[in-house]
Order: C-alpha cells, then structure tokens, then sequence
C-alpha cells in the first residue's frame, strides 16, 4: 500500500474514531483496548502523562481537576460565549487566562488550548492507524459539525497540525454520514441527515444524483445534544441530594463525575427499558438511589430535543422543500438513539426513519469514503462527488454596524465575493475590514470572524484608491481574503487579527511542544516498560530463592545476586531508563546460572514422573530468559 | 475574450483565441477553456463573467437544464476533491475555477440574480434597496435611493402602521389575533405580487435578448422596463422580509 495513506477521523464531542477504506468498504481501525470508539476524554495521570480514550476515563472520576471531556464545546470560542458552558460542565480554566486570549484548560498544573487537547485525542487516533497499518500516517479527513463556523473549523485544523497531522479536508459531519449511506445505493434521491450528537445538532438536506451528494442547505446548533440531556438529570440529582438527603455536592467534582456517569448510564438503559434504577455512591458512604420512568426522562428531555425542530424546519424552508418530499431521513449520533428524538423526527419529516447504519460510526465511516476519493478514489468511489454548502452568512460591517451579506449561507463551497473599497481621508493608507459570520443584521449580533489591516495602500486623494478584496470560502468552508490596490495594482499586506483563534506562530510552537510530550511520552513508556519487566524479575528471583536450585549456587554466586538485588531496587523508583535498563541486565546476567539449575531440576522432575504443575515452576525467571520459556510451550 | 460555444458537446467550453492561453500549460495541446481536452489538466482560471465561462452568449432567456447539466459536468472536473493528489499550483487554480463555477452558477440559476447581473454588466446600477443600505443611509445621512412604487404607496403606508401596531402589542405581551391575521393577509398578497413581478420581468427576456442586436433606444427601453421591475420586486421583498420580522419576532 502507499505510504501516504489518508485516514478518515470523526473527532466527537463525547467519541472519537478513525476509519479507513479498505478495499470497496470503509472500516473503523479499532483501539489496543479492541474497541472501535475512543472516548474523547483526555488526562493527566499521576506521572503527570497523558492519557487519552478509555484509560482515561478513571481519571473523571478519581482526579476531576486533572482530566477533561468534551473539549469540542470549547473549539474556537472565546470567554465571553462560553458562560454557559462554564455553569454545567467542569471546565477549569487557567488562571491566569487573558481577556481576548485563546481559552487555556487547567489539567494539573498544567494548561493547555482546546486544540491541544484535540490534538492529544487526534494522537492517538493516529497511533491506533499506525499500529494497524504497522506504517506512518500522516494526512487525514477530519470531521466537524456542518454548523461550525470559520473559527470552529479553523480550530480543529489547527489541532489536525499539532498532532502531526496534515488535515487534507474538513468534512462536515452529516454530509460525511450520507457518503456512507449512499456508497453502496447508488441511489437518486432527497435524503435529510439529522446528526445528535453528543455536544452538537446538524440537519442537512442532500441531493443525491449520479454518485453527486450534493448539499442543498445545512442548519444546526453548535451547543445541543445528548451532554445537554446528562446536565438535565445531574440537575435533578443534585436537587435531590440537597432536598431530600440535605447535602450539597455540586462543587465535589467526584460527586459530580460519579452522578455524571450513573445519569449516562441511565439515559441509555431508558432507550429501552421502561425504567431505570440510578444508583451512585456519594461521600460519607451515602447512596443516592432513585427510580426513572421513561416517561418521565421524556417529560424532561422534551424542550432539550424541541430545540432541533427549528433547524429542520429552516433547513427544509432553505431546500424549498416540503417534508413530504424527502425520500430517506438518515439518523447520525447516538442520542438518536432516543426513542423520543426518533419519534421527533418522523413528525418532523413524515418519514420513519432510517436505522440502518450504526450511528456512532457512520460519520468515520464517511470521512473514510471521503479520504479515499481525495487519495484519487477507486472502484467503489469512482463517480462520487461531494458540493457541500457554507452553513453561515458571510459579511462584512458596513457603516452604522450593520452587516452586509456577501455570500449568503447555503452557498456552494468553494464560493467567493469581490469587495471595493476606497479611503475616507486624504493620504490614507489603511482600511480596516471587520469579516462577520452570521444571519443577523447588525454586526454586533453576528460572529466576529477577524479584524483585516490592509496596509500600505498608496496615499491618493480620499476616495481615489480603489481596493479590491476578494473572499473565497474554501471546501473546507474556511475563509481565505486576498486584496489588491487596483489603480497601483498593488498587493495590500493584510494583517489579520482572528477574533478567536491562534496564530500560525502559536500553531508552530504547539507544533514543537508536542514533539516534546511525542518525546516524553516515549521515554516515559520506556521507564514504565522497564520498570515491570524489574517487578517481573525481582519477582521470580524470589521464587528462585525457595526453589532446590538456589541451594545449588556458590555463596559468591548469591551474594553478588544479592548486591545487584539491591541495586536493583534501589534505581526502580527512579526515572532514569538507562540506570533501570543497567539494573536489570546485569541482575539477569547473574541469574543465568540459577534459572538453568531451575529449569534441569525440573526437567528431571517431570523425567521422575511428576507433572509440571507438581514441580512448581511457577511463572519462574522466563521473562528475561526467553530461551527457557521456549522450552516450554 | 473571445469565445466559441459548441452546442453539441455539453461541457466542452473552448476558448477559440489564438492567444498565449490556448495551449495547456501541461501538454501543449489545444485546450478547452477550463481543463485541456487532451490531458484533461485544470488550467489557470481567466477573467471572464459568468455567462462567459460557462459558454454562454449574453442572455436572459437561457437553458436552464443545459446550464444544470454543464454546472455538475465542470464540477467532475474541476472539483478540489479531484485534485487532492495535484501539486499545489493545481490545487490553487482548481479552488478558484470551482469557486467562479459555483459563483456563476449561482447567479445564473436564479432568474432575480441572473437578471440583475446582467444589467450591472451593461452598467445599470440598481437602487440599493437592502436592509444594509437603509441603515448606512441612515447612518451617514445620505439620501437612500429608495423610491416607493407610487401604486404601492397607501398599502405601503398601511401596513407599515400597522407592523408598528403589532411591533407595540407584541411589546406589551398583548395578542392581537385579528391584527395578525390581517397583516398575514398582506403577506400573502404581497407574495403574490412578488411572482407576478418575476412573471412580468421573464416576459420581457427574450426582447432583451432580441434587442441586443437591434437599436439603442429599444434597448434603453427593454432595460428601463425591466430595473423598473426589479426595483419594485426588491422593494416588496423587503416588505415581506420586514412582515416575517414582526410575526416571527
């Protein structure tokens, strides 16, 4: 296979996967744990490493205050739009964090931006690839909600380059589910993707034509899905606990991952059973026990899943279509999983819904698809095209702060705009444009997207110069601005000031961080390997000592065994590798003689009649002697 | 630049100057206006409006269904996604030909933006009738070039009093069932009116498109006609927009 092949990464809010095409059929690439959903949870263990996926879920609950989840809620936000945020989830931000400044996440002692912590889950999609593989990968497909606008997305590209990553596309998640879905139908029709996830909703409809997919209009909230259903109930529960038992835990984060956690697990039972026992231990070895109808967790969840309505409406408005003409509604994301959410969506659509795809790795299985037509396709994506939309407004601030539209949301991407713009002052030589992202009419109600400088303009009577810049939103539906002075035919310098969002030099310098923690993650592991493989040997020369052969050693012989014991022990606890590495080699040199005295006995043992067992040979020295081991296999 | 359109290859959009950029700059061969015939390459995206790259004379009354098919015919050429392996010249230049495809094709498409490009082509600047403008005009005192169909005028007045009627009650938390509906009515009506506009203005194509190659005065006459349309329509648009605002508010 080539070495540069292209992976497909759904980077989730509450899962992540990565998938590839393998032959005519995109497949996910499991973890080592054997699973196919890594969760995105990231923390620092206590030998302040990082830990990502399923070894790291503990950590929510054992050290709250090093550990995160949902990261995807923070990507490209700013302080001021994640109050929110801030009230229900544990996010703990650092202290000394800036106004205007680039959210940093405490874990520890330590801090890190939202795309960094992406990136540490995005490493370890990439490890499990190239373990798969037994190759390098470095270039991937990366997933985002259709809804995400320019600094969401511009985010996520930047977390790609951290780990190592060259991100090829963004593709956005249900457009991305209906690859997937279309790949083997090859069928025409209107199918609307309805995408819950776990921290975001995306509604998109799609043309499907001749192996086209194309997007006719995309709507969604980047802050609704099933985390807003777990805050709900650890709501109520922790109402409960104050009211009826009177303590308060909400500002005990193991309460809370404790609750958090039994809720989850709860949520799902109540997909299908009818009720649910929620059973979490609390401190001072209270319980806090309560029964949940689905009935009730329906009555509860009801304004939370109301919420997509308004999308899909707007979005079929957008399509200029009725809900009667759609032919398939396809369900993304595992809180569709719902019965309620499923019951939402047909009298939305008119349509059951379709459930045949596992909703949690349609999206990966669609970036795989996605991937590989990137890579130059093949057989089983020869004809596919995807045109996706922009989800979002562009504009651009007029006088009196109001937004002027120039490309409308729904658009195509790749689209563009041409802007004129001259001078208000004699001799002025900048213009500042405000880029805006949003349906709103004025700008302050709209996103701020950045703040362009173009600079040098030649100084001409005011309005004289003649400035063209030109907006291009890319497949990615991320915004690039060039400009020129048209009357000088002068290039302008634009600088560029992203409202949210890090600069290339702040990506770089993440860049070079990470081969540090890519540095001490590997020498890290090599201490933990070796220090093992030292538990493994101490162990069995403890064994060695009750066994007949020890008896057969000279006194020189077990006093030097004891000396390098000691020393042994002595480097263990330390982080020196090439010490514990030293330790070990010479305390096994000198156990060379002890483990054949051992393995003759036995062997004579079972020669005498008696079975391996009766021998005891127990686990004895095999793991530095693997010719020993061999012997008996 | 000039420009060749063969009818009976849909797609095949040549360039039919013998200047610099009629050879691929890949093969040399004869190329087509966007990728080379030969090779099938993408080229460096020229200059051209959007009735020019899509090989099309400058016309209001055009094929719909050709232009569809042409659009998802130069889509499985030029896309970005086809091109994910290229060198990054030919990355570039396939991201700006598929942005100019999807930008004209968008106006083109769309009979209001087709039409109004059109004009500004020919040099008519419309009367900025947007929400935008009304605001700047505001803002920097400038008189806004917006002028009140005379015939629209009391209705217009109407309305408007009693969009402010409802903006207050809706102030207030009071419901007016009635007053809703009737300003509901409106809408409607106004909607109406909005299609009848269109119906008029795509009446009025194929004289445009006829007295392209006749006189001037003619022309002036057709063009008058149909920004006179336009206005109109944007002005009702803006009406029904403003309708919406309150109803939905």
């Amino acid at each position: 296979m080539s070495s540069d092949r292209i992976v497909g990464i759904d980077l989730g809010t509450t899962n992540s996967l990565v998938a590839f095409m393998q032959g005519d059929t995109p497949v996910v690439i499991p973890g080592d744990d054997g699973l196919n959903l890594v969760p995105s949870v990231v923390a620092l263990d206590e030998h302040d490493q990082i830990v990502v996926g399923n070894s790291a879920r503990k950590y929510l609950i054992e050290t709250p205050e090093r550990s995160v989840y949902s990261i995807k809620r923070l990507m490209g936000r700013g302080l001021e739009d994640i109050q929110e945020e801030l009230r229900l989830f544990p996010f703990q931000l650092a202290d000394d964090l800036e106004p205007g400044e680039v959210l940093r996440i405490k874990l520890g002692r330590k801090t890190f931006t939202p795309p960094e912590i992406s990136a540490f889950i995005l490493r370890q999609l990439k490890r499990n690839a190239e373990r798969f593989f037994n190759a390098p990968v470095t270039k991937a497909v990366i997933t985002v909600p259709a809804y995400f606008n320019d600094a969401q997305r511009q985010a996520t590209k930047d977390a790609g380059r951290i780990s190592g990553l060259e991100v090829l596309r963004l593709v956005n998640e249900p457009t991305a589910a209906s690859l997937a879905y279309g790949l083997d139908k090859k069928k025409n029709g209107i199918v609307a993707v309805y995408d819950l996830g776990g921290g975001t909703f995306d509604v998109s409809i799609l043309r499907l034509h001749d192996g086209i997919f194309e997007v006719i209009s995309t709507n969604g909230d980047t802050h609704l899905g099933g985390d807003d259903i777990d805050n709900i109930l650890i709501h109520i529960a922790l109402d409960d606990i104050r009211g009826d038992m009177g303590m308060d835990v909400s500002r005990n984060g193991e309460a809370v991952a404790r609750i958090r956690k039994a809720v989850i697990e709860t949520k799902i039972a109540l997909s299908t059973q009818a009720t649910a026992h929620l059973d979490v231990e609390l401190p001072e070895g209270k319980r806090y026990q309560r029964e949940i109808t689905r009935t009730q967790f329906e009555q509860l969840i009801q304004p939370i899943i109301d919420r997509t309505a308004g999308p899909c409406k707007q979005a079929l408005k957008d399509a200029g279509l009725k809900p009667e003409q759609i032919d398939e509604v396809v369900l993304v994301g595992g809180s569709t999983r719902i019965p309620r959410v499923r019951a939402l969506v047909e009298e939305m659509f008119k349509h059951a819904p379709h459930t045949g795809l596992n909703p949690d790795e349609v999206v990966a299985l669609g970036a795989a698809v996605q991937a590989n037509i990137l890579a130059g396709g093949s057989e089983a994506t020869a004809d596919m095209l995807l045109l996706d939309v922009t989800p979002l407004s562009l504009g651009i601030e007029v006088a009196g702060g109001v937004t002027d539209k120039i490309i409308l949301r729904n658009s195509t991407i790749p689209a563009s705009a041409t802007q004129h713009y001259t001078t208000q002052v004699d001799g002025q030589v900048n213009v500042a444009i405000h880029v805006l992202q949003g349906e709103r009419e004025l700008a302050k109600d709209c996103r701020s997207l950045a703040r362009f400088d173009l600079k040098g303009v030649p100084p001409m009577t005011a309005g004289m110069p003649r400035i063209e810049v030109k907006f291009l939103i890319d497949a990615n539906g991320i915004l690039h601005v060039s400009a020129r002075e048209q009357r000088s035919g002068k290039e302008a310098e634009i600088q560029v000031q992203p409202s949210y969002g890090l600069t290339d030099d702040q990506v770089e310098s993440m860049i070079l961080d990470s081969f540090d923690y890519a540095e001490e993650d590997f020498r890290q592991r090599q201490v933990i390997e070796a220090r093992n493989e030292a538990d493994t040997i101490l162990a069995a020369l403890e064994k060695g000592r009750q066994s007949p052969a020890w008896g057969q050693l000279t006194s020189a012989e077990k006093k030097q065994i004891a000396k390098l014991e000691t020393a042994l022990l002595q480097v263990r606890g330390e982080d020196d590798y090439a010490a514990v590495r030293k330790a070990i080699d010479t305390l096994n040199q000198a156990t060379m003689r002890l483990a054949e005295l051992m393995m003759d006995n036995a062997v004579s043992t079972a020669l005498t009649g008696k079975t391996m067992d009766e021998a005891d040979m127990g686990d004895g020295p095999t793991a530095p002697h693997p010719v020993a081991k061999a012997e008996f296999k | 630049m000039c420009l060749m359109t063969d009818q009976s290859s849909a797609g095949m959009i040549v360039f039919d100057n013998s200047g610099p950029t009629n050879a691929c700059w890949s093969c040399g061969d004869m190329r087509a206006a966007h990728f080379c015939t030969s090779c099938g390459k993408v080229q460096p995206p020229a200059p051209v409006d959007h009735f020019t790259f899509f090989g099309l004379p400058r016309k209001l009354d055009l094929d719909v269904a050709r232009l569809e098919r042409d659009f998802y015919d130069l889509s499985r050429k030029l896309h970005p996604d086809l091109y994910g392996t290229a060198n990054s010249r030919e990355q570039e230049w396939s991201l700006e030909q598929t942005s100019k495809l999807n930008d004209a094709y968008r106006t083109l498409k769309d009979p209001i933006a087709r039409t109004q490009y059109l004009l500004r082509l020919e040099g008519v600047e419309l009367e900025e009738q947007s929400k935008a403008a009304t605001e700047k005009a505001r803002s920097t005192g400038e008189i806004k070039r917006q002028v009140v169909p005379p015939d629209l005028l009391e209705d217009v007045f109407e309305l408007n009093m009693q969009l402010e009627e409802l903006r207050m009650q809706k102030k207030m938390g009071e419901d007016d069932p009635a007053l809703t509906e009737e300003i509901g009515e409106q809408k409607l009506s106004l909607e109406a009116k909005q299609d009848a506009l269109l119906r008029e203005l795509t009446g009025y194509w194929k004289d445009w498109d006829n007295a392209a190659e006749s006189d001037e005065a003619s022309r002036i006459k057709v063009r008058d006609k149909m920004v006179d349309l336009l206005n109109r329509r944007n002005y009702i648009r803006n009406l029904v927009r403003d309708v919406n605002e309150v109803l939905e508010d």
